[in-house]
Parts: C-alpha cells; sequence; structure tokens
C-alpha cells in the first residue's frame, strides 16, 4: 500500500494543479501519451514498472523463483558437457565405469534439474498470487473511493473487467515472467559461456548467429502483431454485421436488401481473408528460415570444428556438444518470442488497471460530523446549478427550495429533466457547479461521507438486492438491526410477501435478486432504505413496478410510519405524486413550478400538461 | 458415428476448391517430416568422418559432399514446411470464408420462424466462433495429426534401421512421460475446479459490488465491503497457489523423464560404441531423435480432444447451412398497383401446432382506413405484423393485399407495399445518410435531407459532428431512443410507401420528442391505410376499426362505439382504465 502511494504522486500532483475529475486525468494523460509519441513503448513500459510495486511483501518468493529456474536451466547446460566426455574420454578408453558413472551423472543432473524447477515453480506460483491478490484488494479500495462522477467516466461494467480479467492477466504475466521469461537469457548466456569452456574460436560462431535468429524472430513477431490485430478487428466487423443482421431481420426485408446485405458481409469475408493469407505468409518465414540459419551454425561448427579436430585442438565429443548447445539456443530464443506475445496482452491489462488508479475521486470527502439540526429545514437547495463533467449543458440551473422535517416532497417532470440529477446531490454524489445543498442546516461540502449519507436514505430506480438472504439485505445500512425492527420495516414497504415464501427472512435472494420479480425487488428496497430509520428517505421512480393499487397503499403506509421523515418521491405518474405537500415541477433543468397539486393545476402550464397527457398515458400503460 | 461422417462429408466439400494445395500441403508436409528426420543421421554421419579422421589421421574426403548433402536436405526441410504452410493457409482461410459466406447466405434466405427461435447469440456463434474453431481444430488439428503420425513413424523407422536395441529403449520409456504427464493433469483438475468456483465467487462479488458501486456508494457500505472481499481475495489466494503450483509441473516432469530417456540412450550408446557396432555419429544422431520423440505424442493426445470439439462445431455450422431456406417466389406475382385494400378471409394461424392463435379471422379494409391494434404488452402485435408482411405463412385461409393473395405474390412486393415502423428501433453501422436512405439507396441527397425535415429529425443531424455524414454505431451509437426513433421515420418518409405499420409506443421518449414523433405519424398516415399499435387514446377513438388482441389472438374486432356496445373485453379495458385515469 504503502507503494502504491508514493508511485502515484506524480499523478495526484497534477490533479493538484488543476482540480479536476479523473476523466479528464486520464484524458491528459493520454495527451501526455502523445507528446511522448516517439517512444510510447518505453512510456508504456515504465508505467508497468509501477505495478511491481505489488511485489514488495513477496521479494523473497520472486528473487527465489527465478534464482531456481536459473539453478534448472545450469543443469540443463551442464548435460551436452557429460556427454562429450563419454565420447571423448569413455569412448576411446573403452572405460565402461566411467561411462556408467557419466550416465550416473545424467540422471543425477536430471533430478537436480526437476528439484530447482520444482523449487522455482513454488516461489513463482507464490509471488505472482501474492502479487494479485494484493493489486486486487488495492484496486478495490480504490474504487470504494472514487464519486460517480469517475464511475459514470468509467462505466461500471469496464471497472469490473478491470476487477477480474485484467487483474487475472497481469497475474499470469507476472508469473510467467518470473518462471519463464528469465529462462530464456539464462540458457543463451549459459550456452555462450558451455561453448566457450568448449572453444573459445568456436563460440564466435554462436556470437554470431544469436543475435542474427533473433533479429529474425523478433521482426517476424513485430511485423504479425499488428496484422493480427487487424484481424481481430475486422472479425469483429463481420461478428457486427452478423448480429444486425439478426436483430435487424425484419427491417431489412421489409426494405428487400438481403441481397445488399450479403454482398456487404462477403466483402468484410474477403478483405478478413485477404489479411490471413497476408499474416500468414508473412510468419510462415519464421520456422524455416530460423531452422536455415541454426543449421548454417551447425554447419559451420562441424567445418571448422573438424579443421580444429584435425589440428588437435578439439575432440569429436566436442563437435556433438556445441551441435547440441546451439538447438538449445534456438528452441530458448523462439520460446521468448512466444512469451513476448503474451506479455504483451498482460500489458494491456496492466496499463488498463493503471488508468483506473489514475482516476482520482472528485467529490472530497468534508471533515465534520452532520448534526442534524431539528429547526433547519431538511434539505435546502440555494440556488444551485450542476453540470456533468462531459456536457457543455448545465443539467440543472437556479435550483432554490426548502423541505421541512416531516414534509412529503415530489418531483415530477419528463424523461432527461433532471429527476434524478437533482436528488443525486443531496447525498453529495456529485459536486454542485454552482450555489449550495444544505442538508439538516449544513452544507454537504463539510459533512462526512459517512454522517451525511447516513442520514439518508436512497431508494434508487433500478432494484438492485445482493446475494443473500433478505435479513443480510436488510442490514445493509444497519448491521445490528433486530428482526422486530427490519419486519416493521418490511410491512411498510408492502413487502410481507417474504412471508409467505419460505424461510422469510431467511429466503436467500439469488444475485441480481433473479428469483423474485421487479415488483417484488422493488419494495424490498425501499424496505432496506427504511430499517436505517432515515431522516430523509429518497424514492427515486421507485414504485414504477408497483401497480396502482400497491403504489397508493404503499405511500399511505410511509405517511403513517414516518413522522419527521422528510420523503422524497420523483415520479413521472401524477398519482404518485399528487398528495404531496410541496411538488417541484421540473422542465428542462429548471423550476417550473413549486406548490400543492391544486395550487399547481391552477398556476403551472408544464403541470397541466403533463396531468392532461397522464390520462393517455395510463391507458397505455395498460391497455 | 454416421453424425460423424456426414458432417465430414459436408465439409469436404468446403475443401474442394483448394484441393491441389490442401493434396501439395500433404506431399510437402511428408517431405519436411522425412528431409527432419534425415538431417540428424547426415550430422551423425559428418561426426563419424572427423572421428574417422581422428583414428585414421588424414583428410576427411567425405566430409565436404556430406556437408553439401546437408545443406540440401537443410534447404529442403525449409523449402518444404513454407510451402506447406502457405498451402494450409490458403486451403483453411479460403474454407473458413466459404463456409461463413454460405452460412451467411442461408441466414438472409431462412424464414423468420427460424431466426426467431434460435436466440441471436447462438446464430452468431456459429457463423463466428464455430467456424474459427473448425479452423483451429480441424484444418490445422489435422495437419498436426498427421505431421505428428508421419513423425512417429519415420523417427521409428530411422531408429530401427539404425539400431535396434537402442530404439527399443526409446520407443518404451518415452511414452512413460505421456503417462506422467497424464497423471498429473488429472491430478491437478482437483485443484482448478476449487480455484474456478472461488475464482467465480470473487467475480460474481465484483460483480455485485463495483457494478452498483453508486449503491455502495449510497449507504456507506464500502468498508464492509472490502472487509468481505478481502475473505473471499484471501481464500482465492490459497487455492490458485495450489492450483498454478500443481498444474505447472507438468513441463518439469516431462522434461525430467525426457533427461531420463536421454541418459539411458547416452549410457547404451556409450556402452555400445565401445562393444561396436554403433558409431559416435550414430550415438548423437539417437540423442536428437530421444529429444524429438516425445513431441508429437504430446500434440496428437491434445489435438485429439480438439478434433471432436471442432466436428461438433462443424456439425453446428453445416446445419445451418443446410436449413431448408423460404420457399422460392421468383415464379409469384408482383403487385403492380398498390390500391391500399387487405382483407384476410377465415385465417387460421399458429406458431406452434398444439397452440391454436388464430382462429377464423376475417377483416375488410378499405384504402385510406386506420385499423387500431389494441391489447396488453406481449398480446401478440408481432404476430399480425407478421402475418401482413408475409414474414410467416398463414396456415390456411387466405390474406388479399391490393387484390393479390400473399401466400402467391413476391415477398419483396409485398413488403414494398409497407412502410413500417416499428417499436424496437434498428439501425444499422453506417452514416446518418446511409441510415435514412436504407429503403432506397439511390436517394438525392436532397431527398434525404426533404424526408429527415418532415420527420423532424434535421435540425439535430445538423448538429451531429459531421451532419448527414456522421457515422453512427453499432445500434445507433450514442443517439437517444428518440432521435433512433425519428430516424426510423425519416428512413419510411423517403420512399412513403402507399400502407403503413406503425408501433406508437414511446415509453422511453421525452414529452418533446414524443410530441414530434406524432406529427410525424400523422404526417405519414395522411391519406395511407394504417395499422397502428395503438397505445393512446385519441389514436384509439378516431381509428375505422380496432382490433383487440390478448394473449396471441384477436379477440374483438368494431369500432370503439361498437365495442363498447358490445361490453366485452375492450369495454371492461377501458372503463377500468377511466376509473383509474
Amino acid at each position: 500500500m504503502q507503494f502504491r502511494h508514493i508511485s502515484f504522486e506524480k499523478q495526484t500532483g497534477a490533479t493538484e494543479l488543476f482540480p479536476i475529475d479523473g476523466a479528464t486525468v486520464s484524458k491528459a494523460l493520454a495527451k501526455v501519451g502523445v507528446i511522448v509519441k516517439y517512444d510510447p513503448e518505453r512510456n508504456d513500459q515504465q508505467k508497468m514498472l509501477k505495478l511491481f510495486g505489488y511485489l514488495k511483501n513477496y521479494r523473497k518468493q520472486a528473487i527465489l523463483g527465478p534464482l531456481g529456474k536459473l539453478l534448472e536451466a545450469v543443469f540443463e547446460l551442464i548435460v551436452p558437457i557429460i556427454i562429450k566426455r563419454m565420447i571423448d574420454i569413455g569412448i576411446p578408453a573403452g572405460d565402461k565405469p566411467y561411462i556408467m558413472k557419466m550416465g550416473a551423472l545424467l540422471v543425477l543432473m536430471g533430478v537436480l534439474g526437476l528439484a530447482s524447477s520444482l523449487t522455482a515453480q513454488y516461489f513463482a506460483a507464490k509471488a505472482a498470487v501474492g502479487f494479485g491478490t494484493e493489486l486486487r484488494t488495492a484496486l478495490f479500495k480504490h474504487i470504494n473511493t472514487l464519486s460517480h462522477s469517475e464511475i459514470d467516466a468509467a462505466g461500471s461494467a469496464t471497472l469490473v473487467t478491470r476487477m477480474t480479467v485484467d487483474i487475472n492477466a497481469a497475474q499470469t504475466g507476472v508469473n510467467m515472467l518470473l518462471r519463464l521469461f528469465l529462462r530464456a537469457p539464462f540458457i543463451v548466456i549459459g550456452a555462450v559461456i558451455a561453448a566457450l569452456t568448449i572453444s573459445v574460436k568456436l563460440t564466435l560462431i554462436f556470437l554470431v548467429f544469436t543475435p542474427v535468429m533473433w533479429a529474425v524472430i523478433y521482426n517476424v513477431t513485430k511485423k504479425t502483431v499488428p496484422m493480427y490485430k487487424g484481424i481481430q478487428k475486422k472479425l469483429d466487423n463481420t461478428t457486427l454485421i452478423t448480429g444486425e443482421n439478426i436483430s435487424g431481420v425484419r427491417v431489412i426485408r421489409a426494405f428487400s436488401r438481403q441481397r445488399d446485405e450479403r454482398e456487404r458481409f462477403s466483402g468484410s469475408l474477403d478483405e478478413l481473408n485477404g489479411l490471413q493469407l497476408k499474416a500468414g505468409r508473412a510468419s510462415a518465414i519464421m520456422s524455416p528460415a530460423t531452422y536455415i540459419l541454426v543449421n548454417l551454425a551447425v554447419m559451420l561448427i562441424i567445418f571448422f570444428g573438424a579443421k580444429m579436430v584435425r589440428s588437435g585442438e578439439l575432440m569429436t565429443g566436442d563437435i556433438v556438444a556445441l551441435i547440441s548447445l546451439m538447438t538449445q539456443v534456438l528452441l530458448s530464443l523462439i520460446r521468448l518470442a512466444e512469451l513476448i506475445l503474451s506479455l504483451t496482452k498482460a500489458q494491456a491489462s496492466s496499463l488498463r488497471i493503471l488508468e483506473v488508479f489514475a482516476m482520482q475521486p472528485s467529490v472530497t470527502e468534508g471533515a465534520e460530523m452532520l448534526d442534524f439540526d431539528k429547526n433547519a429545514p431538511a434539505v435546502e437547495f440555494r440556488n444551485v446549478s450542476f453540470r456533468y463533467v462531459d456536457s457543455e449543458r448545465c443539467a440543472l440551473e437556479n435550483i432554490s427550495f426548502a423541505a421541512n422535517r416531516g414534509e412529503t416532497v415530489g418531483i415530477i417532470g419528463g424523461t432527461g429533466c433532471g429527476k434524478s440529477t437533482l436528488i443525486n446531490l443531496i447525498p453529495r454524489f456529485y459536486d454542485v457547479s454552482g450555489g449550495e445543498v444544505l442538508v439538516g442546516g449544513k452544507n454537504v461540502r463539510e459533512c462526512t461521507h459517512e454522517s451525511l449519507r447516513g442520514k439518508i436514505g436512497i431508494v434508487p430506480q433500478k432494484a438492485v438486492l445482493f446475494k443473500g438472504t433478505v435479513r443480510d439485505n436488510m442490514k445493509w445500512r444497519c448491521p445490528e438491526a433486530t428482526d422486530i425492527r427490519i419486519k416493521r420495516a418490511l410491512a411498510v414497504a408492502q413487502a410481507d410477501f417474504v412471508f409467505d415464501k419460505n424461510g422469510g427472512l431467511d429466503l436467500v435472494i439469488e444475485q441480481g435478486g433473479k428469483n423474485l420479480s421487479g415488483g417484488q425487488r422493488q419494495r424490498l428496497t425501499i424496505a432496506r432504505a427504511l430499517v436505517g430509520r432515515p431522516d430523509i428517505l429518497i424514492l427515486d421512480d421507485s414504485a414504477s413496478a408497483l401497480d396502482l393499487a400497491t403504489d397508493a397503499n404503499l405511500r399511505k403506509a410511509i405517511a403513517a410510519n414516518t413522522e419527521g421523515m422528510t420523503v422524497f418521491i420523483v415520479s413521472q405518474r401524477v398519482s404518485s405524486i399528487r398528495g404531496a405537500d410541496k411538488i417541484i415541477v421540473l422542465d428542462d433543468g429548471h423550476i417550473a413550478g413549486i406548490g400543492t397539486h391544486s395550487e399547481l393545476l391552477e398556476g403551472c402550464a408544464v403541470y397541466r400538461e403533463i396531468c392532461r397527457s397522464q390520462l393517455d398515458r395510463e391507458v397505455r400503460g395498460n391497455v | 458415428m454416421s453424425d460423424k461422417s456426414s458432417t465430414l462429408r459436408g465439409l469436404m466439400k468446403y475443401f474442394k476448391p483448394c484441393r491441389t494445395q490442401l493434396a501439395a500441403a500433404l506431399v510437402f508436409a511428408a517431405v519436411n517430416v522425412a528431409a527432419t528426420l534425415y538431417a540428424p543421421i547426415l550430422t551423425g554421419r559428418a561426426v563419424d568422418m572427423i572421428a574417422e579422421m581422428i583414428k585414421n589421421g588424414g583428410t576427411a574426403d567425405g566430409l565436404m559432399p556430406a556437408l553439401a548433402a546437408f545443406a540440401v536436405t537443410v534447404l529442403v526441410t525449409a523449402v518444404s514446411q513454407y510451402v506447406m504452410q502457405l498451402c494450409l493457409n490458403k486451403v483453411t482461410f479460403g474454407a473458413l470464408r466459404d463456409l461463413r459466406r454460405d452460412a451467411f447466405d442461408n441466414l438472409s434466405r431462412l424464414p423468420l420462424s427460424y431466426i426467431d427461435s434460435h436466440p441471436k447469440g447462438d446464430l452468431i456463434s456459429r457463423l463466428i466462433s464455430d467456424v474459427e474453431q473448425i479452423s483451429d481444430g480441424l484444418i490445422l488439428g489435422f495437419a498436426q495429426l498427421f505431421t505428428g503420425v508421419v513423425t512417429i513413424i519415420g523417427t521409428l523407422a530411422f531408429m530401427l534401421s539404425i539400431n535396434v536395441k537402442i530404439a527399443l529403449i526409446v520407443v518404451f520409456l518415452t511414452p512413460v512421460s505421456l503417462f506422467a504427464a497424464r497423471y498429473i493433469s488429472r491430478n491437478t483438475f482437483k485443484f482448478f475446479r476449487e480455484q474456478t468456483s472461488v475464482r467465480g465467487d470473487l467475480t460474481a462479488f465484483v460483480e455485485e459490488m463495483t457494478g452498483n458501486q453508486k449503491l455502495v456508494k449510497a449507504f456507506a457500505h464500502e468498508q464492509a465491503a472490502e472487509d468481505e472481499f478481502a475473505a473471499l481475495n484471501s481464500k482465492l489466494q490459497k487455492t490458485s497457489v495450489k492450483a498454478i503450483f500443481f498444474s505447472s509441473l507438468t513441463n518439469p516432469t516431462t522434461r525430467f523423464v525426457n533427461g531420463l530417456v536421454y541418459a539411458a540412450v547416452g549410457i547404451v550408446g556409450a556402452l555400445s560404441v565401445i562393444g561396436g557396432g554403433f558409431s559416435v555419429g550414430q550415438l548423437s544422431c539417437f540423442l536428437t531423435y530421444a529429444n524429438q520423440y516425445t513431441k508429437p505424442f504430446n500434440e496428437i493426445s491434445g489435438v485429439i480432444t480438439e478434433l471432436q470439439g471442432a466436428l461438433a462445431c462443424a456439425k453446428r455450422v453445416l446445419d445451418l447451412i443446410s436449413e431448408t431456406p423460404e420457399s422460392d417466389d421468383s415464379a409469384c406475382a408482383e403487385i403492380t398497383h398498390a390500391d391500399g385494400t387487405l382483407t384476410a378471409e377465415h385465417v387460421c394461424f399458429s406458431y406452434n401446432k398444439d397452440v391454436p392463435l388464430i382462429e377464423d379471422f376475417d377483416l375488410r379494409v378499405k384504402p385510406g382506413q386506420r385499423i387500431a391494434i389494441v391489447g396488453p404488452t406481449g398480446c401478440g402485435k408481432t404476430t399480425f405484423i407478421n402475418l401482413l408482411m408475409r414474414f410467416y405463412d398463414v396456415d390456411s385461409g387466405r390474406i388479399m393485399l391490393c387484390g393479390h393473395e400473399l401466400t402467391k405474390t413476391k415477398r419483396d412486393s409485398v413488403r414494398g407495399v409497407y412502410g413500417m415502423v416499428l417499436q424496437e428501433t434498428w439501425l444499422k453501422t453506417g452514416t446518418v445518410r446511409e441510415n435514412i436512405a436504407y429503403g432506397k439507396p439511390d436517394a438525392t441527397l436532397e431527398e434525404i435531407i426533404s424526408a429527415a425535415k418532415r420527420a423532424h429529425c434535421d435540425s439535430f443531424i445538423r448538429k451531429l459532428e459531421n451532419g448527414y455524414d456522421t457515422v453512427l454505431g453499432e445500434d445507433g451509437g450514442m443517439l437517444s431512443a428518440g432521435q433512433k426513433q425519428l430516424l426510423c421515420i425519416a428512413r419510411v418518409m423517403l420512399s412513403l410507401p402507399p400502407m403503413l405499420i406503425l408501433d406508437e409506443a414511446t415509453s422511453s421518449i421525452d414529452t418533446r420528442t414524443e410530441i414530434l414523433i406524432q406529427e410525424a405519424f400523422a404526417e405519414m398516415m395522411r391519406g395511407r391505410t394504417s395499422f397502428i399499435i395503438a397505445h393512446r387514446l385519441s389514436t384509439i377513438k378516431s381509428a375505422d376499426r380496432i382490433l383487440v388482441m390478448n394473449s396471441g389472438k384477436i379477440i374483438e374486432q368494431g369500432t370503439h362505439a361498437e365495442l363498447m356496445d358490445k361490453n366485452g373485453f375492450y369495454a371492461g379495458l377501458y372503463n377500468s382504465q377511466y376509473d383509474n385515469g
């Protein structure tokens, strides 16, 4: 954790200079990426190094892993030398015991190799998994600090992918890096050293051919990787056309455009085929080319080796050993190229993870506890304006109103008029762009999140429940809530149905509440908010899945059981808010009127229009 | 078994266009294997010459020719491999393209009943990932299998021809590594399953919490979530270390067994050299073989499971290709004079023979009439559209459109008579312009703009980044539901056929746009026979005829007054709503 702090200091610094949100920061970072375009790869790699900080607590394992691999490589490289001794010493002398001794040594090398390899695998797994675990914890905590603006900018689905798929990929990358990536260089260097012990002159062949082979492998890989990316893109396009043709089948046939669609698809296939053949041609060269190179080296070893044998500088076994070492070098290089390919995937994931870390919460927590002033209005908006970060228009403008303790406030208006935006400002999910929001007499900016949000019960539009029992879900706000308290909340929320089902409070809710109907879920989310006995209850269009009768009973029960509680009801239905003490009519981000139902019918044209259209709407909803 | 062979026969067709390349690939593969296996023999021989040279002194006259032979062999190996790969690419990618093309062609000709009854994801995966699987598993798998078998046979033959005793050592010891690998993978499966299950739990938890991050914040639930996460995370850590460690045992173990084989060949070989009848060069050749011999075995065992999977995929793709398309209508009549009349006589229709839906349905529509279709959500309005547009054919009875019997009229001609705006807006990826001109690809820009103006979308289109040339992403990209709906209206507005099918539902649209859509609808309907899936009281009341549908059936029809008099389902529905309003 400490490391994270240090490594992100630079980016925090950037936010201090320009007090902006995460999305802007990542855009800015992207711009920086453009500026240092001359070597973006190096920039990426430097950024990636930061993630290695999460290996800190596994430093020992991260060193022992590759060390084991090094030992294994050493034992593997000794094998050709032993064979050489068999051929050069054992065979000419006809010394059978010597050969048996060397054979035993071969077996010993195998055993030692196995042992060091197992050690390496164990520590590498330990380090990589430790890395993944710490990274996951850190990212989860970090996401928890983000505010709604950043969540909007990134998208929840994206954050979930970062937490799961990307971290797994990064973990696999580290594991491979520790286990395999270092093995290849060890073998190459070790083979050169082993060759040196045999013949300095012939080692020159190694020194020439190793870089040449690597150049071939590296260049072919470098050339083909973008080609394969292009193929994937084309394939995605093919998928897209297929999907469109299935979902749009009626429109396509209504306009009789099947033939054009077939041509469009066929064209996409031809392009795909062209790219595949091109990439195939480019990558087909690698294996034959390296084969020729390694065997050219072998021929040179034999040719010059033969001369050296004649002059007595070398023995037959030396040549056999050198050939075998050369082959090992090639195999390692190919393995290395494959690994680089897989590591680029891990690199892409790491960068995506870093993007999330680079996001900083735009809403910074206040320091004071909210002490609800019973005499002040429960909620007061003073000339509030609000603009979403990515939007040029104000979503809310010049909003002023006060909701007193115990009042029921209805908020009505068309889609996109700013209803949800308005109530999101009360728990300070977003910071206002102008004016101020007061809760219990205090500016929400001054309060700690927990003390502010603890006073507010929210029932969001989308009725989300979590996996677990009904009781678990009901205790979200208030972990110490008793069964009696929960039952009372369920009764008010018209959610007694849980007692008709098996289990009652122990009824297990599946992920996403799949085993309940939309209306049942909605009532449970209302109960969940009520259990916390909030001072302010916000129902954000949360009765949409309820039939009219249940909706009416619910409002009646809330009114009867929530003395002193300020209730906000956001709705599109006039019937849901008609009885409110105060109705706020929103029209395109402005307040079009505030008052009771009859006052508004009298004096607010927008409200009248809504009421008139409702007659039609009610019919539409059910006819 | 016969299932498999018929699948294979079906696939064979797709290799025919490239059968020369396929044959060439096989020949070159065989050449490649032979040359690859011959190379160690040649190096062995060169080593022997050197050894000979030491023993006898003098020069190695044979060395240069031997090296030349080696060079030729290497060249043959490399070239044959390259050519084989190119041929294989040609065959594979060609078959891939043809399979997809045929599948898509048939998809665009299949009756709607097929497309409606198959999930979209299933159809996409047949065209995309299943075909991919065929190329990976079947074609490349076959190539691997072929070279694998040839390599095993070739290696065996070469080894036996050199030295039977040592060959037998290799033959019998090598498979041990296979058994070891299989033993390990069987035992690590348990750990993997455990890891998968814990990882699944963690992913589900992350999906719940991070996916509903706003709710977590609303309830100040962060700390509780972090605690629970930490518990799951450390559980995952424990199982992951085990799973990763045990699964990574395979390679070192195989290497170890191979090392043992290598040692055995080394010892027995060296002893044989001393004993005579075996040369150092042959020993080095055998050592190379010992190293190579396991590889094809490992590959083959992997390939066989892949082959089976690929065969299943091939069956799914071929099934789609051989599915019976819509009946041929090229000999059917065309509607030349669309007068806007429609009659239905004794029409019966059902999706499923056991569940009758529409029975003995009659309807007479005069030019310019408005027919409102009313009923609860899911009442079967699509069934009605399906029959009108000849997406489905009636089971019995007949529908006459502009004097032509529907089943005896070309489908394109029937569909050309209607303009259709559905609630599910569909736009293709492409420019705004292309989308509006979808029904009339040769329309001029002036025509397009004029249609857009009448559909009230000209103003927002002009505000888009590139106006009419703005490329819309998948499913309309960044447009709002209302804007998409307006574009769909403009699409119909452009050619404006004599009859209309409109869906009034505008649930996710704000009031202002809704008014625009209503205006556009009114503009379109002027003087045209219209079928409207109606939601507004005003539309219903002013309709010339109301069709009341419930659970897929047309249960009542008549004017508003007639239906109220009848005091049936419609009247009940109407009254209950009126009370509530």
